[in-house]
């Protein structure tokens, strides 16, 4: 196990009047691939925004001085029909931290992106390569943390096998420790080194084989069933907990 | 009225193309294009109390322009409403001030501008504004791409996204108070809209994209001077230049569609 890279204690969010995380408290050891997992609205987006400063919250972040962090978010607001090329966005985020635009063709091999995609219009390339490009902006900076809110959300299967495939590559040959946020519980069980489970306070924390307890899972999961009108038709959200049962 | 006044303004005028260009690039990105022809309307109560009160209008101008733009920013700060909410209620209000208190006589100038010669104190102030624009445009460059992308990598990325947004809508309000001197309160805008429109049609990358879209700008004003004193010279300069740059986006169309 390596050196400890994040320290989080009692950690509270609040939006508002509304608590989305309580008193939450876990360590990252350099190395450690952590999968956070929980139901929908439990606040593990919310937790990755504050891990990475850009929301007020109470108690204690502590990253070590030597940690460098990557982002890939959940979504891209951006309009994909920006005249925007992925080389442009890359060229971007090294200028802005002043690389060398070697740093560029580094990281685009390091992901396996074709070269010709960087001269391809962001709204043309797959979602399969966005990802990879997201992944690739990441790199550049040479960080040493990932950190990953459901990188392979709106990608078919084959493509999310890649990614993650990618993203096991890249912590060997990298190095890097990677807290991933993620729905799906067999990437979990292959890849992860430890799972933190949040469902607003902390439910379970440890080795996924140890953690993922029936019991943890079922407390995890069993919020009352809401129900949500999509289009014309109503979904108990009970039935999804079934998915990751 | 002398030979070099007229030189100034030419030169000037072209200045400013590029810089609207550059800037409504951006502001097509952004999706707050519209926000130039609304923002420009701003200046109105300024230039309407600069003709009652006989002070220069375009200081006038830039004093509501520039309140209105801090008091955009702040609303949409505060209230998280979107810049285009924001900015339409200033816009609205300002607009109505702007046509009650401008007299009649000049409502026309306020509204659509008026090409006059430049003095070369107007001349060189009027340069050091645009050659700002470009810098702030050339320099923030990626910054900006960033922010439009994701505001949050540009955040991870150290990107200071206040400053730079409040620093963009500085910018872009300087543009279209530039603007005022030849295109008045209505058509202020129209020059950082349909050249950027024109360069989103043609380009599909960002450099290709700035190039094209200030391109577009400097030929519109150009072929606008030429056509205003060769052929059209009835007409005022502003709506001419106008005219010209709607029909290069039309053309732009049948490139593209060819």
């Amino acid at each position: 196990m390596g050196d400890k890279i994040l320290s989080v204690r009692g950690l509270g969010i609040k939006f508002g009047s509304r608590s989305v995380i309580r008193n939450l408290s876990f360590d990252v050891c350099a190395g450690d691939n952590l999968a956070i997992i929980g139901p929908n609205g439990a606040g593990k987006t919310v937790l990755l925004k504050a891990l990475l400063n850009f929301l007020s919250y109470e108690g204690e972040i502590r990253w070590a001085p030597n940690a460098r962090i990557g982002y890939v978010p959940q979504k891209i607001a951006a309009d994909r029909q920006m005249p925007v090329c992925v080389g442009d966005l890359l060229a971007a985020k090294a200028h802005v931290l002043k690389l060398s635009s070697a740093r560029i063709g580094a990281v685009t091999s390091l992901v396996d992106l074709n070269p010709e995609i960087l001269n391809t219009s962001i709204g043309t390339i797959s979602g399969g390569q966005f990802q990879k490009a997201l992944i690739a902006f990441a790199l550049l900076g040479e960080p040493n943390v990932l950190l990953f809110d459901e990188p392979t959300a709106s990608l078919d299967e084959l493509a999310e096998e890649r990614i993650y495939d990618l993203l096991e590559r890249l912590q060997r040959e990298q190095q890097l420790t990677i807290l991933l946020v993620s729905h799906d519980l067999s990437i979990v069980y292959r890849a992860a080194t430890k799972v933190l489970c949040v469902s607003k306070d902390l439910v379970c924390f440890g080795p996924p084989r140890e953690v993922l307890t029936p019991s943890a899972l079922e407390a995890m999961y069993s919020a009352p069933a809401k129900y949500y009108q999509h289009r014309r038709d109503i979904y108990d959200v009970s039935s999804n907990r079934k998915q990751h049962d | 009225m002398t030979e070099i006044g007229t030189i100034y303004g030419v030169i000037l005028a072209l200045l400013f193309a590029v810089a609207a260009g550059l800037v409504g690039s951006f502001a097509l990105m952004k999706r707050m294009i519209l926000a130039g022809d609304v923002i420009s309307h701003i200046a109105l109560p300024g230039l309407g109390l600069a003709f009652l009160l006989h002070f220069n209008p375009l200081l006038g101008g830039a004093a509501t322009l520039f309140l209105g733009t801090l008091l955009i920013w702040k609303l949409q700060k505060e209230t998280g409403l979107a810049t285009e909410v924001a900015t339409g209620v200033v816009f609205a209000g300002s607009l109505a001030i702007g046509a009650a208190l401008t007299p009649k006589e000049d409502l026309i100038e306020a509204l659509f501008g008026k090409f006059a010669q430049l003095s070369t104190g107007a001349f060189l102030i009027g340069v050091v504004a645009v050659v700002l624009i470009i810098y702030f445009v050339l320099h923030f460059k990626s910054a900006l791409v960033l922010n439009l992308f994701s505001p949050d990598l540009a955040a991870a990325t150290g990107v200071k996204l206040d400053r730079l947004n409040l620093l963009f809508l500085l910018v872009f309000s300087l543009t279209v108070l530039v603007g005022l001197r030849f295109f008045g309160a209505m058509l202020a805008g129209a020059l950082i809209m349909i050249p950027a429109a024109t360069g989103r049609r043609l380009a599909h990358d960002l450099s290709h994209f700035l190039v094209a879209s200030s391109l577009a700008s400097v030929l519109a004003v150009g072929l606008g001077f030429i056509l205003k004193a060769y052929v059209f010279r009835s007409l005022d300069l502003g709506p001419t230049i106008v005219i010209v740059s709607a029909a290069l986006f039309g053309l732009s169309l049948a490139r593209s569609a060819a």
